[in-house]
This record gives structure tokens, C-alpha cells and sequence, in this order.
């Protein structure tokens, strides 16, 4: 009987945080289908549903555009983060050089160097490159991470070097060792990484800030932050809300279907970093 | 034999090693000589010897921007620390539904900052945002939560908490999947009540996770950018500065990327100091 109390209790408190968590994105997504009188409201049904909204945020700010631009950058980035730090790793682990140790202990010393540090640098570097107001700025300085390479090397140490070894004896070459065996055997290393690098990139809105002026070459997250801060919303907050649910709602519903996954890959990193 | 994994070691590390010498090695020496520099970033740059530096020990804007990150460094990490604990043990409690909850309390991890502040300064407003239409509803005076100096950095606090709860909240849950119950059953046997047990095992047992969380919530306020650049654009009165926020005006407002520069190395060398200090303290603890 206490021990039923005492469940009931836990589940009640659960769900009261479970809705302190929910109900604001909720009500941003409502809020997005109400007229500018009632947008304030706690209410989470709209009493006349209107897309006017939308049409706003369609017709003031280029935001499918920001969507494709995003999504090529993210995609390009994260497939040049998976397999260049996979390539690695690998020579960090499974090949017996000297060089190794001492590249690794360098690895994990630039993961030290606070970004802060090197991010004027590194827009005058770009600058330099000439991709200011190019999409290439905004994937090359990110085309490569020191947190994969290392997330790599710890994953591969675990795959024993005989498995290795039988295929050099098979004749393999190291690149087809590497395709071949070991990269298939790492599924949830990519996984992991690929997640992280997608979402980073994904949310990331300083960066482009710095290196984007041009509008048609905004990244999603960017434009709906100079959409809300530049006046174009003209305080119809409906829009704002409309803009702010297109960003959030391809990585809600990313982690819906893969919520397990994501999860998994944050708490991985945080405990291997 | 040794020579060939030598060059197959180096080939498959080319990657890193074209990438890393133009986007980690040069930038930290160029960051170096950019000090003694102003440049705008478009015409050639004029050499200013210790200017930025004597500039930077006059700069009270700075100062302050570094303490409002403290103060909000101060404010969100034991939050986060409490929540996600309370949070963990609670949701390791209960069986049915747990990975359902743990999920939507890590949802908010996920989603982009900006989409987390737009919502939370309609949450925040004074006169009919959601928590004051809430606190008048049950006869509480409404809170300036992002008007007045005092309560706008904890505002933001709060809502960084809201945000990163979750992620610290799994990181203590596997934590708590390491503490044997053995340990737990035989406290009870020697008549330890649920607090005890909680203080004298769980707690001395989660140290690790607690050293990991505390430096990564470090790391995490240290760039705080996103939040006070849409919600208050640093203001009212300075109040939500955050460095990085400030080195970004001084380089992408004002155009002065020198000084910017030796802003950025002065704080990344307050940073390092900070997390190898927590690292030295927590460890010995």
C-alpha cells in the first residue's frame, strides 16, 4: 500500500516535469496556427486556425532556401567528418608506426585549445580563401574534428589486430582493410559521430553569422535568427514561432524515430571527452 | 617493414595533417601576431605593438562581460547538477514508461538554441508571457525576468538549465547503472534508511560523473553566445554580455579584428585555467 503511494507520487512528479519539458514546444507549434490576438495565450488549441503565419515567414525570408542550404552543408560536412576521421583513427590504431603516439598526444592537446581562441583566426583565414559568402566557409573549417578522429582510434583499438592480419595475409591492401573489414565492423562509431557532427552542425549559428552575409546563402538557423532580429517579423510573433518551428522540426523529428540513437551518442561523448 | 607502416601511417594521417596545419596550427600563430595588430578585416593591417593589450587591461566592458559569465556559470551549473540528479534517481526509480520520459527530458538537447530562445522570451515577457500570465494567476507579482539588470543573466540561467538538463540527467543515469545493489541491500540490512543510502553510497559512487558534468556545463557556459544575442542582445545595461558575445561585437561590429583577437586569447587562457583547476580540485576531492 505505501509502496503504491509512494509509484503514484514518482509518476505525478514525472509528469509534471515531463510537461515542463513539453508544453513550450507545444506551444510554439500552436502558436504558430494562431491569429496575432490570441498567440499569447496558454491555450494549446487555436480557435481559428489561420496558415498566415507560414505565408509571412514564406513571403518576407528565402526559408526554403536556408533549409536546402543547411542541409548541403550539414550532409557534406558530416560525410567528411565520418569517413576522413575514420581514416584517421585508423592509422592512429591499427597501423604500427611511430608517429602514432606522439599525432594522438597532439590530437587530444588541440581538444584543450578553447575555440575562442582560434575564431578570429580562423575567419581571416577564410577571408583570405576567399569564402566569405560561400558555402565551402562554412564546411571546410568543420570538414575535419579532433573529437572523431580520437572517438575513431578508441572504437577500432577493440577490433583485435589478428582479424587484421589474416586479411593481409589474404593479399588485401591497407585501404581495402579498411573498407572492407574494419569500417563495416564500426557501424556504431559512425553512428555516434555522424549524429554529433549532423546536430553541431546542424544547430551551429555563430559560424554563420560570421562568414554569410549574403541572404540567399543563410543557413536555416541563421536566417530565422536574422528574421526575429532584424525587423521582418515586425513583432508578429506568430511568424517568429512559425519561423523557429521549420528549424526545429526536421531534428524533432529526426530524433523521434531515433531518439535512442541520439541519446546514446551524447552520453558516449561526454564520457569518452 | 617499419618504413612502409611509417608511410602508411602518414598517408592515411594526410588528412589531419592538411587540415590541421590550416585550420588549427595556423590560426594559433596567426592569433599571436594578429595581437599586435588593427586591422579591420579589409585594408592592410597596421602594426600597433601593445596597444590592444594595454587597451584590454582598461577595459571595463570586458571585465564585466567575463563576470556576467561567471554569474551565469555560478547560477547554472549547480542547477543543472541538482536537476539532473534528482531527475536520474527519480527516472531510474520507475520501470514503466522510463525511456519514454528520459527521452522527452532530453529533447530539448537536441534542438537548436535559437529555437529554444525564441520560445523562452515569449515565455519570459513582463506583461502577458506565459510564466507571469502563470505567477498572476495564482497572486504573485509579475517578474522583469528580462528587464531588470539583476534578473536577466539568471533568466537566461534558468532557461540554459532547461535546455541541457536532459544530457546530464542520461550521463547520471548510466553513472547510477554502475552502482552495484548489493552495496545497496546490505545498507539495508545494517538499518541505513533511503537518505543515507542516497548520501553515504550513491553520491561517493557518482563522483566521477559529477567531475565530467561540472567540467562539461563549464565548457558549455564559457560559450555562451546565442542565447543573450537573440533574446537581449546583451542587455539591459550590459547585464547579459557574455565575452563571447562581446569579442564577437568588438570583431563583426566595430570591425576591430586585432583587438578581438587578443580578447579571444586573454579569455580561451581564463578558460583553460578554470577547467585544469576544476579537473585538479575535483580529482583530489
Amino acid at each position: 500500500m505505501k509502496k503504491a503511494l509512494l509509484l503514484t507520487i514518482k509518476y505525478a512528479i514525472v509528469f509534471v516535469f515531463a510537461s515542463v519539458f513539453l508544453y513550450p514546444f507545444l506551444w510554439m507549434i500552436s502558436g504558430t496556427f494562431k491569429s496575432d490576438f490570441e498567440v499569447m495565450g496558454l491555450s494549446l488549441i487555436p480557435s481559428h486556425p489561420t496558415l498566415a503565419n507560414y505565408l509571412l515567414v514564406f513571403e518576407r525570408v528565402p526559408i526554403m532556401r536556408a533549409l536546402l542550404n543547411s542541409t548541403i552543408v550539414s550532409v557534406t560536412i558530416t560525410l567528411s567528418v565520418v569517413t576522413f576521421g575514420a581514416i584517421v583513427g585508423y592509422s592512429l590504431s591499427k597501423i604500427k608506426w611511430s608517429g602514432a603516439k606522439y599525432l594522438t598526444g597532439f590530437i587530444i592537446f588541440t581538444m584543450l585549445i578553447p575555440f575562442q581562441l582560434t575564431l578570429i583566426p580562423t575567419y581571416l583565414v577564410i577571408v583570405k580563401l576567399g569564402l566569405t559568402d560561400n558555402l565551402l566557409g562554412l564546411v571546410i573549417p568543420n570538414a575535419l574534428t579532433a573529437v572523431s578522429i580520437i572517438m575513431f582510434r578508441q572504437f577500432f583499438q577493440s577490433i583485435p589486430d589478428s582479424l587484421l592480419e589474416a586479411a593481409r595475409i589474404d593479399g588485401c591492401s591497407e585501404l581495402e582493410i579498411i573498407f572492407k573489414i574494419v569500417f563495416p565492423l564500426s557501424r556504431p562509431a559512425f553512428i555516434t559521430v555522424g549524429i554529433l557532427t549532423f546536430l553541431t552542425s546542424w544547430n551551429d549559428v555563430l559560424w554563420p553569422l560570421i562568414v554569410i552575409r549574403e541572404r540567399s546563402l543563410m543557413t536555416l538557423p541563421q536566417l530565422v535568427t536574422v528574421f526575429v532580429l532584424g525587423g521582418e517579423a515586425e513583432t508578429h510573433l506568430g511568424a517568429e514561432l512559425a519561423a523557429s518551428t521549420i528549424l526545429a522540426l526536421p531534428i524533432i523529428i529526426l530524433y523521434g524515430f531515433f531518439q535512442k540513437y541520439f541519446i546514446q551518442s551524447f552520453v558516449t561523448s561526454g564520457i569518452k571527452a | 617493414m617499419r618504413n612502409r607502416a611509417t608511410i602508411q601511417g602518414l598517408g592515411l594521417s594526410l588528412p589531419y595533417l592538411i587540415f590541421a596545419s590550416g585550420f588549427v596550427l595556423f590560426p594559433l600563430v596567426f592569433s599571436v601576431y594578429l595581437i599586435f595588430q588593427r586591422w579591420d578585416g579589409m585594408s592592410a593591417a597596421v602594426y600597433v605593438g601593445l596597444k590592444n593589450i594595454s587597451r584590454l587591461f582598461q577595459d571595463d566592458l570586458f571585465y564585466q562581460s567575463v563576470l556576467n559569465t561567471i554569474i551565469f556559470l555560478l547560477i547554472n551549473v549547480p542547477l543543472q547538477i541538482i536537476f539532473a540528479l534528482f531527475f536520474a534517481v527519480l527516472l531510474n526509480s520507475i520501470r514503466f514508461l522510463s525511456g519514454l520520459f528520459r527521452a522527452i527530458y532530453f529533447a530539448p538537447v537536441v534542438v537548436s538554441g535559437v529555437v529554444v530562445t525564441i520560445i523562452w522570451q515569449q515565455l519570459y515577457g513582463y506583461d502577458n508571457g506565459v510564466l507571469n500570465s502563470l505567477l498572476s494567476g495564482i497572486g504573485i507579482a509579475r517578474v522583469p525576468w528580462l528587464t531588470s539588470p539583476t534578473i536577466a543573466m539568471p533568466s537566461i540561467a534558468i532557461m540554459a538549465t532547461w535546455k541541457n538538463v536532459g544530457l546530464y540527467t542520461a550521463l547520471f543515469m548510466v553513472g547510477l547503472q554502475d552502482v552495484p545493489i548489493d552495496l545497496h541491500e546490505a545498507a539495508i540490512i545494517d538499518g541505513a534508511n533511503a537518505w543515507k543510502r542516497f548520501y553515504r553510497i550513491t553520491i561517493p559512487l557518482l563522483t566521477p560523473t559529477m567531475v565530467l558534468v561540472v567540467i562539461l556545463s563549464t565548457i558549455n557556459g564559457f560559450s555562451l553566445f546565442v542565447e543573450p544575442y537573440v533574446m537581449t542582445g546583451g542587455g539591459p545595461m550590459n547585464s547579459t554580455m557574455s565575452t563571447l558575445l562581446y569579442i564577437y561585437n568588438q570583431a563583426f561590429y566595430f570591425g576591430h579584428f586585432g583587438y578581438a583577437a587578443a580578447l579571444g586569447l586573454f579569455y580561451a587562457a581564463i578558460i583553460f585555467i578554470v577547467v585544469i583547476i576544476q579537473r585538479r580540485v575535483l580529482k583530489e576531492e
